[in-house]
């Protein structure tokens, strides 16, 4: 796999002291950005390809109580088949009779097939300093093999059907003591939140294609890999309700709505943003 | 905000029946809530009860999730009859406090996310949604803005009066603003909330110079 460049470390932290000046620097700060990006968008020197070489190897080590790689896993496709499988999730699965995405699919294979505890992983499912995610790592991995393929997840089968609807209402939900839905801050075009522009999910089309295409990624920001459970744990923050439950039914419903909204978004992942 | 005008689409449907199949087939099909709720417990349903609380929609909210906030004007109507009731004025009359200490509290995104300290105060946060001082340039735009705010409304105390309302309970002004209801969700307190007052309506704010 593609490493890094040498001195990108430095590049970073420069960008990270910049983004942490006040608001009016960010115009500035915007403009870097897009130099950066364009600059380490090219697989050789984006770090989220670090998370990409380390979810391979967590692919195939045996671990758990039957000492299986998770090799024998199923994404969607087959055991073992990754090419082009993060593109069609989340779907259902018979074995588990749910809609799953992909967090919550390794987990069921970690548990079913491995049978590892995964008490620790899910603890780890964020990474921070001095911790790092499995979760995010085989995302990574998992997500990149379907780079250049389209956002196509089924919605032939009830269950992903019923996700969809029920994800769908989870959007326009207004709740907790701000009144915020997703909707408030994502149904409108060339909207913004102080200077961060919001993407608008309501109708489906470019806005939510280039997002849903562009996920994992490698926040610069926050120096670490992040997959949409983690994006969808922040928004849920930012809209005043409590701490949504990792891999929950709900946040599923969430993503096959996004994905729904998404389809025909070319994947290319990690990318990397603010 | 566009939003579908459901009176018109029922216009069609009556009129031509040969279209109200499509209109049907396009319009979401309706999920029951129940289900709706059985999800929305995978997610939050470990959180404590407090937390919980906060996020069951009262009589309006219900009413503007059902419509995805396009509210028949009848119901409309309800909406901001039921939120004005809500509004409190202070019992001196006085609804101008310190603008200065206003335009820390709009510059303020602090409080009630599941990150920050319990005690902490909540901010406003105005200025996340609306552009306020000219001189500010990180300014959002999911509402309007209020550059020269009182000045433009010559300080009138009508609109002073009017625009308390609209900052304690917005929606007893708009039915289903996406602007929260500070005052009558307790997010910001009296205190607060005519700071945020001054900072609008004082004429020596910087938001009228
Ligand atoms: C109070 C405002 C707010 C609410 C409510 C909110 N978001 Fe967001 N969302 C943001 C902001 C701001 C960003 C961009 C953050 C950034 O650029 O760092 C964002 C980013 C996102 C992204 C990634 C966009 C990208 O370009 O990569 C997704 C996906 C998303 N939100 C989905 C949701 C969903 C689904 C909900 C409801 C559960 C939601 N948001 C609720 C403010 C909000
Ligand atoms: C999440 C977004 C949001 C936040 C936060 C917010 N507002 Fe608003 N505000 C709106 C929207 C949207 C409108 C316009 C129409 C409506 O209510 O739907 C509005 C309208 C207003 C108006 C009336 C404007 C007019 O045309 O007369 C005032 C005054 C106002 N806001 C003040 C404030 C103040 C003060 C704060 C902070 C304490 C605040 N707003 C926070 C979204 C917001």
């Amino acid at each position: 796999m593609n490493r890094p460049g040498i001195g990108l470390a430095a590049c970073m932290t420069v960008l990270a002291a910049l983004w942490t000046t006040a608001g009016r620097a960010q115009d500035a700060a915007e403009k870097e950005i897009e130099k950066y990006r364009a600059m380490i968008s090219d697989p050789m020197s984006n770090p989220g390809y670090l998370a990409v070489d380390r979810g391979e190897a967590l692919w195939r080590e045996k671990r758990g109580a039957k000492g299986v790689s998770l090799e024998g896993c199923d994404l969607g496709l087959g055991a073992g088949k990754l090419d082009g499988a993060f593109a069609k999730l989340p779907r259902y699965f018979k074995d588990a009779d749910r809609v799953m995405d992909l967090e919550q699919r390794l987990l069921w294979c970690m548990q079913n097939l491995q049978e590892l505890d995964t008490k620790d992983v899910v603890a780890r499912r964020f990474s921070g300093p001095g911790r790092q995610s499995d979760m995010e790592d085989l995302v990574a991995f998992i997500a990149n093999k379907s780079n250049g393929m389209k956002i196509d997840i089924p919605l032939s089968h009830p269950k992903e059907q019923e996700a969809a609807a029920v994800g769908e209402e989870m959007f326009y939900r207004r709740g907790g003591v701000n009144d915020f839905s997703c909707a408030t801050c994502h149904a409108e075009d060339g909207k913004r939140i102080r200077l961060q522009g919001l993407p608008n999910f309501a109708k489906p089309g470019q806005a939510p294609r280039e997002t849903m295409a562009s996920w994992p990624t490698y926040r610069v920001s926050q120096g670490a890999l992040r997959t949409m459970q983690h994006r969808l744990w922040d928004c849920y923050r930012q809209q005043r309700w409590p701490i949504p439950e990792y891999g929950s039914d709900g946040i599923t419903a969430l993503t096959v709505f996004l994905q729904k909204q998404a389809a025909g978004g070319e994947i290319n992942v990690p990318s990397i943003k603010r | 905000m566009k939003r579908i005008i459901a009176p018109a689409l029922l216009g069609i449907a009556l009129s031509v029946p040969a279209v109200a199949g499509a209109a049907a087939q396009t319009a979401a099909k309706p999920v029951d809530p129940a289900l709706v709720d059985k999800f929305l417990a995978s997610t939050f349903g470990k959180a404590p009860a407090e937390w919980q609380a906060r996020i069951q929609p009262d009589e309006t909210l219900q009413a503007c999730n059902k419509f995805r906030n396009d509210v028949p004007s009848a119901e409309a109507e309800k909406i901001t009859a039921r939120e004005m009731a809500r509004v409190v004025y202070p019992a001196d009359g006085k609804l101008l406090g310190d603008w200065k200490q206003g335009r820390k509290i709009a510059n303020d995104g602090r409080g009630n996310q599941f990150s920050d300290p319990p005690t902490i105060a909540s901010g406003g946060n105005c200025y996340a949604c609306h552009q306020m001082e000219a001189s500010e340039l990180s300014y959002g735009t999911l509402g309007p803005s209020l550059t020269n705010y009182g000045k433009d409304r010559k300080f009138d105390p009508e609109e002073i009066k009017r625009t308390w309302a609209r900052v304690y309970d917005s929606q007893s002004q708009v039915a289903c603003s996406n602007m929260p209801r500070f005052g009558a969700n307790k997010v910001l307190t009296e205190a607060q909330i005519r700071d945020i007052i001054a900072f609008l309506f004082d004429p020596e704010s910087s938001i009228n110079k």
